[in-house]
């Protein structure tokens, strides 16, 4: 190692021009990538294609046919829905609603097909028409039938006749012709001629399509939003740090090319941005600013000492090469284990930024001292005072040992008590804060009418037509009627409501045969008629399966979160085990696959965890060349992401999917200031004979101010993360920037009282 | 290249032919299926078997039996009577039709377990035939007085020369489609091909029809039709057998008396 690292700075201070030109090729050459980058903008990216929850949805719709939505939410300004100017804007809503790209089914109160008896006959039609010319009778009519009708009551349209829904069903078709953004800018487009034709109306949109959109929409916005911030952040601490332009220069140039590198050999191999991946960017000019401080500071800091700026590269290169090598290294592993998550885009994160840590390495080594070699760079005298204060802080460490040691192991232990306060919550929509359109009518459309959150369960009869079998419908009908009456259940959309109501239209609309047919024949009959009188795109086949064998219940539960819809699914199941066995099956849909993804990642990155801190682990032990250090440094390693979870537990309680990445992801940053401090006090004790005491002193000499700089450049750049509108970005920033915070609070006290405890 | 100018301005002239007599698209496209329909005249009456096989992406399969009578019915549309085999549960079921060259169809369903005859909404022409992927606008008597047409151009389709041309609903309001596309082959003027484009004028659903056999020496009738929806990926097949021509049915036969009796 020693040969190597004078040989580099040699060779790089020698062959300047060469690396300069030729490791800006490289960069030129891996950033060509970028063009290749595509977004990807699907809910389910998320999930591997072996997850089981996934394949059980994606075998439910199978039979159904799979559907994302459009939905319109309409407000009258008025508060009231019937309204002959309203109920004519919705009419015209849901004809124009047809007309969406790869709309298949368009439902509203307007097109809803109300059955009645008229003398002997069945009457299928939509419950309204005309809507300008209708009478007031006609009108209290449809109020009337809108809120008795459990197809319609709180889903399309609310308890208190305030708002109401046109929900537009959309089926990707196999080919490649389907782009989301195709259907949201239709549906974009149709709500602004909405709100030009119809001003006294209130109109928000949401549905399955606008969260694919956002989920494409959320990488650029961040990117927009937070690079300038990042770059303002770094740029500010770069200046004071190192009090040069051209050094600043250098650096914000080193940051680029590695970021632009990660991102550019991210397109040569076909990886797609994602909202969580297209923070690498970000997450790389973090790490990579911190290989460049080391390197300029040692060299700034030789140059003080009369050194020729040649001289001075080679010497810190010597002294950093090591140090910035097995810091890269740690922090590439820790971000390459996340290969382990179930979740795609995690993976894509952990290997894009592992690629820019790299090349972070590489150009920090090879480029930057070439690059400053060339230039006339020039320095102050000024950092006396802060390594000033450094010392003192050693001083303190000695003097106080003990009494820092036994409180740091207290505060180690009652932060990570608060582990036992942190919930799981992956509510999809509230991935996005208030800042998209679509979340905000989410949450109107979940104040108001049932929401975006579904249980969907798939009741199977096992037999063809076993659907109009009295004893199926009864369960069924039991089973909804059950759902009802839990208390966070919105509604449910249930098969039998229609049989219910077609006996009673056939028996002259009387109120008392509103309940099932009890003769199978006869059920199957009813059925078959009311199915001729269906018009087109409002057949049963997203209800009723080919074979008339299952029926789809469809279960909304606004609001309740991740802990909430897997107690319901549960309850459910547990339901059917009891009254319909033969029934039992288990609840599916986008918030229940979500509701298991966290626990999911966290298993599937526990694998993960335990090989980032094994390999980590024994890195040290090589590089320090003492077991006992080694070990010793796991504790301030691994405690301060455990800490972390508890201070988070304890004062923010709810984590998503980001909490599955965070040990393997922090391990490998966190070791960085534990790897430069102990190598500086193992320099001490061996190199230059010192105790323990002195060696600690010697540690906080060198490294002290360079570790204060990288950790606060660190715990900056994720808490300009924190800021992402997505959330699981912005928990990974805050969590990360606080896992970082704490272990520089281990590193300044714990880890010396600790040594000097332990290494006498 | 002398040759290829000659065979050029050959091919013109040979080309303008028909419009010669400054005949419009639409009305060659009316003239085709007026034609077609001619050619359909006469047949007095048939019945037939239908076997419907219902499939949807996965690959699962339902099926269901149906007996078909239609009687033709001179200067208006047929009347037809559909009897449900299987499934058993709507066994005996009767759908009657009479369909009308102008106006809506009536349409009447007889329920036996109920043992009485409905009335059904023939507005609402435009949705799934017993929740397959026909409509009863798809297989109902297709009167050439229900569309307007618009011949578009010739070609080969499996081996066969045919007329491609579009027809539109008449009544729009309560279609399913905006437009069709038909292959009607030169020769005998069979439906070969007919792709149905709904209301956001994207291609919805193909139809192809195979294995047409001539019965009287005049009637041609597919043994099979095969509706592919292309947003669902689900399909149905109807397999036709035991066509029989002049089976001497009369209007007795298509009333709703009929209906209670047809088993």
């Amino acid at each position: 190692m020693k040969r190597i690292e004078n040989w580099v700075g040699r060779l790089v201070v020698k062959y300047r021009w060469l690396f300069i030109l030729g490791l800006l090729t490289v960069a030129l050459l891996s950033a060509s990538g970028m063009r290749f980058l595509t977004f990807s903008n699907n809910s389910r990216m998320f999930f591997s294609k072996e997850n089981p929850q996934l394949q059980a949805l994606e075998a439910l719709e199978q039979t159904y046919t799979k559907v994302e939505n459009v939905l319109f939410i309409i407000a009258p300004k008025s508060g009231n829905v019937f309204e002959r100017q309203t109920l004519a804007a919705l009419e015209f809503l849901t004809e124009e609603s047809w007309k969406i790209p790869f709309s298949s089914r368009v439902n509203s109160l307007s097109n809803y097909q109300h059955t009645r008896a008229l003398a002997d006959d069945l009457i299928v039609e939509d419950l309204i028409r005309n809507g300008n010319a209708l009478t007031d009778k006609e009108i209290s009519d449809i109020k009337t039938v809108a809120l008795t009708e459990p197809l319609l009551l709180n889903i399309m349209i609310a308890g208190d006749g305030s708002v109401t829904a046109v929900n537009i069903n959309i089926i990707k078709p196999e080919d490649n012709s389907y782009g989301t953004e195709k259907v949201s800018a239709a549906a974009v487009q149709l709500k602004k001629t909405m709100e030009d034709r119809y001003p006294f109306l209130d109109i928000y949109l949401t549905g399955g399509v606008m969260i694919d959109s956002a989920f494409a929409e959320a990488p650029a916005r961040d990117m927009r939003a937070l690079i300038p911030l990042m770059f303002a952040l770094l740029l500010g601490l770069l200046v004071i740090s190192l009090h040069s332009v051209l050094a600043t220069t250098c650096t914000l140039l080193v940051i680029i090319l590695s970021a632009v590198t990660g991102l550019g050999l991210a397109g040569w191999l076909g990886i797609a941005i994602t909202p969580a991946s297209a923070n690498a960017p970000i997450i790389i000019l973090t790490l990579a600013v911190a290989d460049s401080i080391h390197i300029l500071v040692t060299m700034f800091h030789q140059m003080r000492q009369g050194v020729t700026q040649h001289k001075a590269i080679q010497e810190s290169l010597r002294i950093n090469f090591q140090p910035v090598f097995v810091t890269s290294i740690t922090t590439a592993i820790g971000f390459l284990t996340m290969n382990f998550s179930d979740a795609p885009p995690f993976r894509d994160l952990g290997n894009i930024v592992a690629m820019g840590v790299i090349s972070a390495f590489i150009y920090s080594v090879f480029f930057m001292p070439a690059l400053t070699a060339v230039l006339p760079l020039k320095t102050k005298q000024k950092y006396q005072n802060r390594n000033h204060l450094f010392s003192k802080l050693g001083e303190v460490v000695i003097a106080w040992r003990s009494p820092i040691l036994w409180s740091m192991l207290i505060l180690i232990f009652f932060t990570t008590a608060g582990i036992s306060k942190i919930q799981l919550n992956d509510e999809f929509i509230k991935y996005f804060d208030h800042s998209y359109d679509f979340r905000v009518a989410s949450d109107f459309s979940a104040e108001h009418l049932a929401g975006l959150e579904i249980i969907d369960w798939a009741l199977e009869s096992g037999e063809e037509g076993g659907i109009n079998n009295p004893e199926y419908l009864q369960k069924a009908d039991a089973f909804a009627q059950w759902f009802r009456s839990q208390p966070e259940v919105r509604h449910v959309y249930a098969f039998t409501d229609i049989m219910k109501r077609l006996n009673q239209n056939m028996h002259g609309d009387d109120p008392a045969w509103y309940r099932l047919p009890e003769q199978r024949n006869l059920a199957a009959q009813y059925l078959l008629l009311y199915e001729m009188n269906l018009p087109f795109g409002l057949d049963l086949n997203n209800r009723i399966n080919l074979d008339k064998s299952a029926t789809r219940m469809t279960v909304s539960t606004p609001n309740i979160g991740t802990a909430g819809v897997l107690d319901l699914e549960r309850r459910g199941r547990k339901w059917l085990e009891e009254n319909a066995p033969s029934m039992t099956t288990y609840g599916s849909g986008l918030s229940i696959i979500f509701s298991h993804i966290s626990e999911r990642n966290i298993r599937s990155m526990l694998k993960g965890s335990v090989l980032a801190l094994f390999l980590i682990s024994l890195i040290l032990i090589i590089v320090l060349r003492d077991l006992k250090l080694g070990l010793l440094s796991l504790l301030p390693n691994l405690a301060p992401a455990f800490m972390a979870f508890g201070v988070w537990g304890i004062f923010v309680g709810q984590v998503g999917l980001a909490v599955s990445v965070l040990i393997a992801m922090t391990l490998g940053i966190v070791v960085d200031d534990t790897v430069h401090f102990l190598t500086k006090y193992q320099r001490g004790r061996r190199e230059h004979g010192m105790n323990s005491e002195d060696a600690v002193r010697y540690a906080f000499n060198t490294v002290g101010s360079a570790i204060w700089i990288t950790t606060i450049a660190l715990a900056g750049g994720f808490t300009v993360l924190s800021f992402s509108g997505f959330q699981i970005n912005a928990h990974m920033g805050a969590m990360t920037a606080l896992t970082i915070s704490l272990a520089l609070l281990l590193d300044f006290f714990f880890l010396p009282a600790l040594l000097l405890k332990m290494d006498k | 290249m002398r040759s290829f100018l000659t065979t050029l301005f050959l091919g013109a002239s040979l080309l303008s032919v028909p419009y010669a007599f400054s005949e419009t698209a639409e009305e060659k496209g009316l003239a085709i299926a007026m034609e077609a329909d001619r050619r359909g005249d006469g047949f007095i009456d048939y019945t037939a078997d239908m076997e419907m096989i219902l499939k949807n992406r996965h690959g699962n399969e339902s099926k269901r039996s149906i007996r078909i009578k239609t009687l033709e019915v001179p200067g208006d549309g047929d009347k037809s009577l559909s009897i449900f085999d299987t499934p058993k549960d709507v066994k005996g079921t009767a759908f009657l039709t009479f369909s009308h060259k102008v106006g809506d169809d009536d349409q009447w369903l007889y329920l036996p377990a109920l043992k009485r005859v409905k009335r059904i909404n023939s507005r609402n022409k435009s949705g799934s035939f017993m929740g397959s992927e026909f409509a009863y606008e798809d297989i109902a008597s297709q009167e050439v007085e229900k569309y307007n047409y618009k011949h578009l151009r010739e070609e080969q389709y499996q081996g066969q020369n045919c007329f491609v041309g579009e027809s539109y609903p008449v009544d729009q309001q309560n279609s399913g489609y905006t437009k069709r596309l038909t292959w009607t082959d030169k020769k005998e003027y069979r439906v070969l091909k007919v792709e149905y484009y709904d209301r956001k004028q994207s291609l919805l659903k193909t139809l192809t029809t195979e294995d047409y056999q001539q019965y009287l020496g005049k009637y041609w009738r597919p043994g099979m039709m095969h509706m592919v929806n292309h947003q669902t990926g689900k399909s149905t097949t109807l397999l036709w057998k035991n066509y029989q021509f002049r089976t001497g049915l009369s209007d007795n036969d298509f009333n709703s008396t009929s209906l209670k009796r047809a088993r």
